[in-house]
């Protein structure tokens, strides 16, 4: 726990020092998700029908390209390898670092995902399905996303790999998440699809980091 | 290629047959040369039944005319794409679980295979569907779950090439594929769901009501033609890939100094 606690913390120092690096996913977020409408064209109609899915995969696009970073200045100069040392540490510090990107790169996509909604025509009523919605899927990416950074560790063409990687076993993810928003604009509950949202949420919090924490010890050994 | 005879390592003493006998790279190179190509004549023989069975025997199909033999192919190749990518995943957790550097090789040596297959099955799928459903791609849960399944093995085969070591390249593929095997179910039931919820079922693989028995036959020569493809590829695959790992070894030393004498 002290582990996690201390991983946890001085990442956010980290990133909290560098301010601008930090808000470049969110950044990213709000360009691409604005390009859709310039390519699709204004039709109000078709932008509030595609709004859930193009937030949705904008903000999974934003969170894999936010993982390469992740362990690589700890790998580079040798911290991760001495984090590693304690026993049972790979699964603190994999659970820290996926709950540090989370914090600093995830949540403020939640954030700002009702803006875009707005930007996009979405109605009210969908705004707090979309928030939910990517509240309970952002940390599924970033634990996803982890263990996608931790195979790829040092390698030269590790940002695309880990975006071919993980992608495909985002896709629950995001058929779920842009599914509830969708269920709403079909006059349909969008509980069945948040709940299943959930169920994955927690099968990650307990597979990924385990899966991450093996992925370390491969790419450090 | 032909050259490995047990005239090669002749003073190596037969060891009494355990289950880790073809664990050992030597062992195992000498008897893939043998299985190798036996599963290659039986794979083309199948391959010959199967393909006569299926173009002069089989009747046409009431509904779909002759376009349906497409089956023939689609069906098996779509089977040994899941078969394949089960089947990397278990060698996979059987090196990553006893450490045994052959179950790696394998892993390796089945991924190109089951990507081949995949490919083969979206493509004769796609062929199948202009004439029958009127356009070569639509969102349906199988094709979609298909095209998924080939953006796993592809993302296998980018991960274990991109990784210089060999001992890493083969454990993080391993991980990746344990990983990727516990997702397909997952990922399978949320594209279903995600169908259905998104199109009407319009569109449904019909005309399997009912199947001639020498559809049958035919369908299934060509499945084992294919198992047999496989595993003959696979075999030379990984003899290949056995022989480059183990190229300073004795043995190896040996078989080559043979091959280029002979």
């Amino acid at each position: 726990m002290n582990v996690f606690v201390a991983v946890y913390q001085r990442d956010l120092r980290l990133a909290w020092r560098r301010r601008t690096e930090a808000l470049l996913p969110v950044a990213f977020f709000l360009v691409a998700a604005s390009l859709f409408p310039l390519g699709v064209g204004p039709d109000p109609q078709v932008l509030k029908l595609i709004a859930p899915g193009v937030v949705w995969v904008c903000a999974l696009l934003a969170a894999m390209l936010s993982m390469p970073p992740l362990y690589a200045a700890d790998h580079a100069d040798g911290s991760l390898e001495q984090l590693l040392q304690a026993p049972g540490a790979g699964l603190a510090v994999a659970a820290a670092k996926a709950a540090a990107h989370w914090t600093i790169s995830g949540a403020p996509l939640v954030v700002g995902a009702p803006l875009l909604g707005l930007l996009l025509g979405l109605p009210a009523e969908e705004l707090p399905v979309l928030f939910v919605s990517l509240l309970l899927g952002t940390p599924i990416l970033s634990l996803l996303g982890g263990v996608g950074a931790a195979l790829t560790l040092g390698l030269r063409s590790a940002g695309m790999l880990i975006v071919l990687i993980v992608l495909p076993l985002a896709i629950p993810a995001l058929i779920f998440g842009a599914g509830a928003a969708a269920a709403v604009d079909a006059g349909q509950s969008p509980s069945p699809h948040l709940s299943l949202l959930g169920a994955l949420l927690i099968a990650c919090l307990v597979g990924a980091p385990p899966a991450t924490a093996a992925a370390l010890r491969i790419a450090v050994e | 290629m032909h050259a490995v005879t047990t005239t090669s390592a002749p003073a190596i003493a037969r060891p009494r047959l355990t289950w880790f006998t073809f664990a050992s790279p030597a062992n195992f190179y000498r008897l893939a040369g043998v299985l190798g190509p036996v599963c290659g004549v039986v794979a083309a023989a199948f391959a010959v039944a199967g393909l006569w069975t299926g173009f002069f025997v089989a009747p046409t199909d009431a509904v779909q005319g002759e376009v349906y033999r497409i089956i023939f192919i689609h069906v098996p190749a779509a089977w040994l794409s899941m078969v394949l990518y089960v089947a990397m995943a278990f060698w996979a957790a059987l090196g990553w679980f006893l450490n045994a550097r052959m179950a790696f090789v394998f892993a390796r040596a089945i991924a190109p295979t089951g990507a081949l297959f995949t490919v083969l099955a979206l493509w004769t799928g796609s062929l199948w569907g202009r004439p029958t459903w009127g356009t070569w791609w639509v969102w349906d849960a199988r094709l979609t779950s298909e095209l998924i399944l080939l953006f796993l093995y592809l993302g296998y085969m980018a991960l274990v090439a991109a990784i210089d070591d060999t001992r890493r390249a083969d454990k993080a593929g391993a991980l990746l594929a344990i990983v990727g095997v516990v997702n397909v179910p997952i990922i399978y039931f949320s594209v279903i769901w995600w169908n259905t919820l998104h199109q009407g079922s319009s569109l449904t693989m019909g005309a399997k009501q009912h199947m001639a028995s020498t559809m049958l036959i035919a369908m299934l020569l060509l499945t084992l033609a294919c198992w047999a493809y496989a595993f003959a590829v696979v075999f030379a695959r990984a003899r290949a890939i056995t022989l480059e790992r183990e190229g300073d070894t004795a043995w190896a030393r040996a078989l080559v100094a043979a091959s280029n004498q002979g």
